[in-house]
């Protein structure tokens, strides 16, 4: 991966490796929601989420799995 | 890139105007330097984005394609924890787009107050995030049985394996009871401990790759300067059979929408709770889309003890 440079990898936020599953979890559920014709933001984060979770598991039949955390 | 179409713009957080330029080197979405766009005493920070991708049809589909949402939610995360370190950064949810700049300044226009809010909640402060599983039995004892009952060549074996069976039964049952007792303490000490706490859904090990069973995963918004004294506090919990997992620090991502009418973060129903109210079962692994991802508003009140409750939103304990 290409970390950020600069005076970011001072910061802690920077040091961690961190999993998708847990970043899925926050920016899939966090930050602030928008809507509106001005933004064409995704409402429906839910429905997109359990599609992934059901295309994870259908994935991990048959792949090792690429989520492995490491 | 882009073809035809005019780019649209991807906006990452909202902040505000702060000295300089985003932090050198990092680079968003379209593998450019996000800009800033700045609209009153707002700035957001934005990044031309191909409507191939981003337009409404196919971002749905491309959000279901794995390594595309990878990529993305990596960078988006790459450009807010860069902002983190020069300014309080608003996280906004991923794939907000906007038509062009003019949509965002309307975006920050119409946003206003609750950015503003958000602001001022957030400034300082930042999100850990505690994991606890409930530990799977060795795999000595599930893979013994196995071979038990294949030639059944050795004397009461069968009786052997429905003693292995019902010893690793036990041991999982009893290392859930602990991990769901641990998770009740430990969610209460920290939420009491923490500005605000909220509960995400416990992940399905397949995606985590983790063994074991994930019986709370929460979040929790923590002032910066005490950020060590937090992590040392959840380092102190360890329990046989349980294990406990601390990440972060975090941009307060699960807490940018909280006392917004949305409900903040997709929490699964109490789910410290939850794996023990509904039995050993209670603690299953995917508790699928039927877990009520919503339900996280109800969250709040029985686990954040003393302190929640009230006040600005449902996960919203501002101290």
């Amino acid at each position: 991966m290409s970390a950020p440079m600069g005076p970011v990898s001072a910061s802690p936020l920077a040091e961690r490796r961190i999993a998708l599953v847990d970043l899925l979890d926050r920016l899939l559920a966090g930050g602030v929601v928008l809507t509106g014709d001005l933004t064409l933001s995704i409402a429906d984060v839910d429905l997109v989420r359990v599609d992934l979770r059901a295309l994870i598991s259908s994935v991990n039949e048959n792949v090792p799995s690429p989520f492995e955390v490491r | 890139m882009s073809t035809a179409a005019p780019d649209l713009r991807y906006v990452y957080a909202v902040t505000r105007p702060f000295d300089g330029v985003p932090p050198e080197g990092v680079r968003g979405i379209s593998g450019q330097p996000p800009k800033l766009v700045r609209h009153g005493d707002l700035v957001a920070v934005v990044d031309p984005v191909p409507a191939a991708d981003f337009e409404e049809g196919p971002l749905k589909a491309r959000l279901e394609d794995l390594d595309w949402l990878a990529a993305t939610a990596r960078a988006h995360d790459a450009v807010i924890a860069a902002l983190a370190t020069v300014t309080c950064p608003v996280p906004l949810r991923l794939a907000t787009v906007c038509r062009d700049d003019s949509g965002v300044r309307r975006l920050l226009e119409e946003g206003g107050e609750r950015f503003e809010r958000a602001l001022t909640r957030l400034d300082g402060r930042l999100e850990w995030g505690v994991k606890v599983y409930a530990e799977q039995p060795a795999p000595a004892a599930g893979a013994a049985p196995e071979r038990a009952p294949a030639g059944g060549q050795a004397r009461g074996s069968g009786r052997d394996y429905l003693r292995r069976r019902m010893e690793a039964r036990r041991s999982r049952e009893a290392d859930w009871g602990r991990a769901d007792a641990l998770s009740r303490r430990l969610h209460a000490e920290l939420s009491a401990q923490a500005e605000a706490a909220a509960l995400h859904r416990p992940q399905d090990a397949k995606l985590s790759g983790v063994p074991g069973v994930n019986v709370l995963n929460a979040a929790y918004l923590v002032d910066r300067a005490r950020g060590q004294e937090f992590a040392d506090l959840v380092q102190g919990y360890a329990e046989e059979g349980v294990q406990v997992r601390l990440t972060g620090p975090w941009v307060p991502y699960s807490f940018a929408g909280i006392g917004d009418e949305e409900q903040p973060v997709g929490g699964g129903a109490e789910p410290a709770a939850g794996g023990a109210q509904s039995s050993a079962g209670g603690a299953e692994p995917e508790p699928g889309p039927s877990a009520e991802p919503t339900a996280g508003g109800a969250v709040p009140a029985a686990g954040a003890g003393d302190r929640g409750g009230d006040g600005a939103g449902p996960e919203a304990v501002r101290g």
